[in-house]
């Protein structure tokens, strides 16, 4: 079954509200190799002018997971999980994420395109602070492998 | 770890050094299949083609493979300690272009070549162009990190 391409443009209700957690940016920066210390001790961060731990560059898709969870649960979607391949990913911020912020996240379906068998989804998700501000917003283009 | 710690003296690189083409960090990642669950569990990615090599075998992969997206946080982190700061990293994208196997026994050894690829004077930021390889062949195409040097 392809892609059903209305999916094109369809937001999705925001994902549960994140809360950043000092052990567990610390744990993400752990496992991508960040050894900075404003990603690991508070007082560095605070040193540097941060509330707390700052995440590193790509832990926006610990949260960008929710939302496109709902996108592959979407029962007229016609996305095969097991099919699924990542194209490219992108992160654009406006500051960096950092312990303690309450997160909500909104995907937006920014495109669907076919190719051959093959499927192309853009999927975008919006992170905004609990002050509503802008904090990233990551896009994600899946592949999606049809029948050979 | 003392409870009292001095903070390193962050040196922020100088916008008016830089030059394209400059190379601005290197370095080696050694990934194990530890590397691989830690990940797993800091991610919340289980998807078993990155733990398990029945798995990985049944679904007609060379072996194990490291999730894209830990190769893409790792390999950001050279130009986040060059630029002193992550929050100077406003924008990071890349393409997954080939796999990255990590042997039971072996692990893999990921090389990052951080560049200077363009100068933005007017906001004084640079975008910083990354070659991972692996296996003598780049894993990530169009990698690019825009940095705001202040």
């Amino acid at each position: 079954m392809p892609v059903n391409p209305e999916l094109q443009g369809r937001v999705f209700p925001p994902a549960e509200p994140y809360l950043v957690g000092r052990e567990k940016v610390r744990e993400f920066a752990r496992a991508v190799f960040a050894t900075h210390p404003i990603n690991l001790d508070p007082a560095a961060a605070q040193a540097a002018g941060y509330a707390d731990v700052v995440a590193p560059p790509t832990f926006a898709v610990v949260v960008q997971e929710h939302t496109l969870a709902q996108l592959l649960s979407e029962p007229d979607a016609g996305i095969d999980f097991t099919r699924v391949v990542h194209g490219d990913q992108r992160f654009t911020s406006t500051r960096p994420i950092v312990a303690g912020d309450l997160l909500t996240a909104t995907l937006t379906v920014s495109s669907v395109k076919t190719l051959g068998p093959h499927s192309m989804v853009t999927a975008e998700t919006n992170v905004t602070d609990s002050a509503g501000e802008h904090v990233v917003t990551a896009i994600s283009t899946l592949v999606v492998r049809g029948e050979e | 770890m003392a409870a009292v710690q001095q903070t390193p003296v962050q040196q922020t690189p100088v916008f008016e050094e830089l030059a394209v083409g400059d190379v601005v960090a290197e370095q080696e990642f050694a990934l194990t299949r530890d590397s691989l669950v830690r990940y797993a569990g800091a991610s919340g990615d289980f998807n078993p083609i990155h733990y398990r090599d029945d798995v990985a075998a049944t679904v007609g992969l060379p072996g194990v493979l490291a999730h894209g997206m830990l190769t893409m946080g790792f390999a950001v982190q050279p130009v986040v300690d060059w630029a002193g700061d992550p929050g100077r990293v406003l924008d990071y994208q890349v393409r997954f272009t080939r796999p990255v196997v990590v042997d039971p026994s072996f692990g893999a050894t990921v090389t990052v070549t951080a560049k200077v690829g363009q100068l933005d004077a007017e906001a004084r930021a640079a975008r910083i162009d990354l070659t991972v390889s692996f296996g003598g062949a780049t894993v990530l195409g169009k990698a690019q990190v825009r940095v705001v040097l202040g």
